[in-house]
């Protein structure tokens, strides 16, 4: 459905993407993780070519066989809700306070589908059924601060499926919910993927959303992608330092009580020593180099190249290439 | 005493409420013909009859301030509606467009705030004659850079947020985006910006009218009231008072409320106002 070869992005002196490959296929589900500044929002916005002015950016994009690498705005604002759609984190910031949430859904039925009013409205309160909104039409007439959370979530997520697009990204649309609104969010957009044979991808630092809303998974860290595969297997025995640490980094792994050692004593959370350097500042070879627990000499200045694993599984560690 | 409703409000909306009354009666009705001249009544002392005199031609006073209310009220409305919209699609237009293009519309917006519209005004008088449409011109020109600067202010901070780009990730366009999005939510600054240029406009109409640039006679203004009482200032000073009054509460009350509305607005000023 997409595929990015080699995306890079880059700001002055910085990148905030650095050579990503990755694909996703029609009715397949793809996870992205990674902490907070590793560039997985950008690549959320890069598949949407709505990257920065500021920004430049290279490498290919293949959308549903149509190559986008440096195409104008004009032609990605056609693909936009036609072929690919994207869901935001704050669904209360991403609704417009001032418009009926009728009108926010309709404007892209009327333009980009050419329906009539009355035809554009009928079709807005099925997508309301669709994602399960209940009272539909009570929900046409309101605003944005009329209804919860996790509606305005549901009502973001009708938006983006006005055109049918064969591709939604959603950028960490559970983070502002509360968890089980959350839980609910992640189910709507599985069966839509899957009844509507429709790619997702699903950016989150929350491993527990993305175990269960994924098939794939990509772990970020640095502006790459440094290990992938199925998300069961990555997440049973991931075989990057950068993904054991942040699976590691999770409280109450293993059907352990949270907080507390096999005698019950108070333990320290195990944590990433550091936090992510700026993007100006991060070594030439791997990324993650400086704050891993098991570097080798040469790790920060040579580039590990991603090994190929059993299982279509692949990780960029040199670790795996000296047979460890 | 509801906290919204400060003091500053509520004298600017009696002073504003009682300006566009008086203007709006003039329309079906002023106590006497204000053109009319009665040269044996001159200089009359308020009665029954006109309860603020009479004028060195022996005109009806308060007739002629309510006409004046009207005129005033007609030039500072067309003037800055007609700014307001151009200045109002400027802004929006540079902040859809960004770079160079708003880099140019903001630089000659600057040159416009240098450009004074008295000197505006004369040299529009010396082409086409002084007239009322001269003052409308000349003060709707000086308002264009004022509103394209706080549009394009405003419409820069919306343009940031989460709801454009889910606007723009359902495939509208900048000028959608601007139409659906931006202007509803900069409406609040511009119509603060425009109350407040409102009372700027009232002084403009009564300044150009004061030097001849504004309405001709016979009909009033107060600007030109009041030049024309000046030279009779020591014989009947209430002839410069009575209009000087009028501009005095015109301006005052569309400068209050400007103030007051932007106070209830703006939510840098909110935190103040409660401390």
């Amino acid at each position: 459905m997409i595929a990015l070869s080699d995306v890079s992005v880059g700001f002055d002196g910085a990148r905030a993407l650095r050579d990503v490959t990755l694909s996703v296929a029609r009715g397949e589900r793809l996870g992205i993780v990674g902490e907070s500044g590793s560039g997985k929002s950008m690549l959320g916005l890069a598949m949407m070519g709505m990257v920065p002015d500021a920004a430049r950016i290279a490498g290919e994009i293949v959308l549903d066989g149509t190559a986008m690498s440096g195409a104008p705005e004009r032609v990605w604002r056609r693909a936009r809700a036609r072929k690919v759609a994207m869901i935001f984190q704050e669904p209360m910031a991403a609704l417009n306070p001032l418009q009926r949430l009728g009108e926010t859904v309709m404007e892209p039925l009327l333009v980009h589908q050419g329906l009539g009013r009355s035809a554009a409205r009928a079709r807005t309160l099925e997508l309301f059924d669709e994602v399960g909104i209940p009272d539909p039409e009570a929900r046409l007439r309101q605003y944005p601060h009329e209804i919860s959370g996790g509606q305005r979530q549901r009502v973001l997520i009708a938006l983006s499926l006005t055109c049918d697009p064969a591709l939604l990204i959603a950028d960490e649309p559970t983070t502002a919910l509360d968890a089980h609104v959350a839980l609910r969010i992640i189910e709507l957009l599985v069966r839509l993927a899957d009844k509507r044979r429709m790619a997702l991808v699903f950016i989150s630092h929350d491993l527990a959303a993305v175990a269960r809303a994924t098939e794939r998974i990509a772990v970020m860290y640095g502006g790459e992608i440094v290990e992938g595969g199925p998300t069961p297997a990555v997440l049973a025995a991931p075989r990057h330092p950068y993904t054991r640490g942040l699976l590691g980094a999770r409280p109450g792994i293993g059907g352990q009580t949270p907080g507390r050692d096999a005698d019950g004593r108070r333990k320290r959370l195990p944590t990433i020593p550091g936090s992510v350097p700026p993007l100006s500042l991060l070594p030439a070879g791997c990324r993650f180099a400086g704050r891993c627990a098991v570097e080798l000499s040469h790790c920060a200045a040579v580039r590990p190249e991603p090994y190929r694993l059993p299982d279509g599984r692949f990780a960029a560690c040199h670790l795996l290439g000296a047979g460890t | 005493m509801n906290r919204h409703l400060t003091p500053n409000l509520i004298l600017g909306a009696i002073l504003v409420a009682l300006v566009v009354g008086v203007a709006g009666l003039s329309l079906i009705w002023t106590p006497h013909d204000h053109a009319l001249m009665n040269i044996r009544e001159r200089f009359g002392a308020p009665s029954d009859v006109h309860w603020l005199g009479t004028d060195q031609l022996g005109r009806d006073i308060v007739s002629q301030l309510m006409v004046a209310a009207r005129n005033s009220m007609t030039v500072a409305l067309i003037a800055v509606l007609m700014g307001g919209s151009i200045g109002v699609a400027l802004g929006l237009l540079a902040s859809a467009l960004g770079g160079w293009f708003e880099d140019l519309i903001m630089r000659v917006a600057d040159i416009g705030f240098a450009f004074p519209a008295l000197l505006f005004a004369i040299m529009l008088s010396a082409v086409f004659g002084p007239s009322l449409w001269v003052a409308v011109l000349a003060i709707a020109f000086i308002n264009i850079p004022v509103f394209a600067r706080v549009t394009r202010g405003a419409a820069n901070v919306i343009w940031t947020r989460d709801y454009v780009a889910a606007a723009r990730a359902a495939g509208q366009g900048r000028f959608a985006i601007s139409r659906d999005h931006i202007l509803p939510n900069v409406a609040a600054p511009v119509i603060v910006q425009a109350t407040i240029e409102f009372a700027i406009a009232i002084l403009a109409e009564a300044a150009l009218s004061y030097l001849g640039l504004g309405a001709q006679p016979p009909s009033p203004s107060w600007g030109r009231m009041l030049s024309e009482a000046q030279t009779l200032m020591f014989m009947a000073p209430q002839l410069a008072i009575y209009p000087g009054l009028c501009i005095m509460a015109a301006v005052l009350g569309f400068s209050l409320l400007g103030d007051a509305l932007r106070d209830l607005t703006d939510p840098r000023l909110t935190r103040s106002r409660q401390a």
